[in-house]
């Protein structure tokens, strides 16, 4: 479990209506960093923190939601080896070719039970941060975006949410750190699962129906970040969600909004250290409303309802 | 400054729309209700309307929740369209995909009350 195996959430595409819009939220309001454009007239962003080339990929489509999200192995024996043990499991796997995504190594692919692909890939070309690697100065913001670390996590809804933790957990090596029940006490309702000890590096919440995406998750530094956020929000006119508040769940302080293509995107703090020695936290439905919203302890139907 | 008045036909409610603002976000400025929210970007479908009478112009919404044939006979998300006159407007959107409450089956009438 010392990060041998899946070390971290590592890309993210998501479908956008209006690239150019896009492309334009994404740097000057999120703050995000382009990265180039592949043939396919796909865009790539980074934060300025992250070191890999990539971590949004944009792609214009007809509807908005996620194409894929990926997590970074450790090398490329540690890839194989995965694979190897996701078909003995019974999923089906696919390459991707290296180069498909730009420099990015090959891809593991594969649909875990709720609908969503899922990648796994070993290379991506480190680029460096804006700090560099020898005697880095902090990295100041300076300039007017929202400026994230790292694309953090992913929450995702979909119908075998049981299948799909049990494939993390399993197969992925991922813990369960938080999950909630639903009135019969025994169905899960959602499940928070890290592949290291973070409060969460992937979130499910059981839905009627595959492949929704819920939101994408960027880490910021403190709260007081958090509501620099928000003001960078509202002076851009960005639709918000619901926040600043903060989730009793994963303990993080958060904003929801919407990008130009009515995706949910996080931006939050906080969080805690979960070690796979650690019962998991479990909320039951009744607290269920505190448990995601802590100051207003009600659940908005937005937040179950509205995905793309 | 033009407005154009919305008048929502489940409820009854209307509104000045002022220029430069949706449908939607025409209505939620006021603190008016009735056409469901959700992100307000043409992504996610929850404000989905069909306009009974009036002009307007668009921007590009969800295929995954406006076919282009719904889209011609007037069925839009309320978020991306623009008023060029007054308008008369239906919900058909709705918080119906709701984890407590399971999706109506494909071609139920969504008209559900707001």
């Amino acid at each position: 479990m010392s990060m041998t195996g899946v070390l971290r959430p590592g890309h993210a595409q998501i479908r956008v209506l209006d690239l150019e819009e896009s492309v334009k939220g994404y740097t000057d309001v999120m703050g995000l960093k382009p990265m180039g454009r592949d043939s396919q007239g796909r865009a790539y962003l980074k934060t300025r923190a992250e070191r890999d080339h990539n971590s949004v990929i944009l792609r214009q489509a007809d509807h908005a939601g996620m194409d894929f999200f990926g997590f970074k192995v450790l090398d490329k024996a540690t890839l194989d080896n995965l694979e190897k043990k996701l078909q003995a499991y019974g999923v089906a796997t696919e390459r991707v070719p290296a180069g498909d995504l730009l420099e990015t190594g090959e891809r593991v692919r594969f649909k875990i039970p709720t609908g969503h692909t899922i990648e796994l890939y070993a290379e991506k070309t480190a680029v460096g941060s804006g700090v560099g690697c020898t005697n880095p100065d902090m990295d100041v913001i300076d300039q007017p975006g929202i400026t994230p670390i790292r694309l953090d996590h992913c929450l995702i809804y979909g119908d075998d949410l049981d299948g799909a933790r049990d494939l993390f957990v399993n197969v992925l090596g991922f813990t369960l750190v938080e999950r909630v029940k639903l009135e019969d006490g025994k169905t899960d309702l959602a499940g928070w699962l890290t592949c290291r000890a973070k409060a969460h590096d992937i979130a499910i919440v059981r839905h009627s129906e595959k492949d929704k995406m819920h939101h994408v998750s960027f880490q910021l530094g403190t709260w007081e970040q958090v509501l620099r956020a928000a003001d960078i929000m509202s002076k851009n006119r960005v639709s918000l969600d619901i926040g600043p508040t903060r989730h009793a769940i994963t303990n993080g302080t958060t904003i929801y909004f919407f990008e130009p293509s009515g995706n949910r995107l996080e931006t939050f703090s906080g969080g805690y250290d979960h070690y796979p020695d650690m019962e998991p936290i479990t909320w039951t439905w009744d607290e269920v409303g505190a448990g995601i919203f802590y100051h207003d302890r009600k659940l908005n139907d937005a937040f179950l309802s509205v995905v793309t | 400054m033009p407005k154009f008045v919305v008048r929502i036909e489940d409820t009854g409610e209307q509104y000045a729309c002022a220029d430069g603002r949706s449908v939607l976000v025409g209505m939620e400025a006021l603190g008016k209700k009735g056409i469901p929210v959700g992100c307000r970007q043409g992504g996610c479908g929850v404000c989905k309307v069909q306009v009974l009478e009036g002009e307007f112009t668009r921007r590009v919404m969800s295929r995954a929740h406006v076919s282009a044939e719904e889209e011609r006979s007037g069925c839009v998300l309320s978020c991306r369209i623009y008023p060029s006159s007054d308008l008369r407007i239906r919900v058909v959107g709705a918080m119906k995909k709701n984890v407590c409450r399971p999706a109506l089956p494909t071609g139920t009438p969504s008209v559900e009350p707001a």
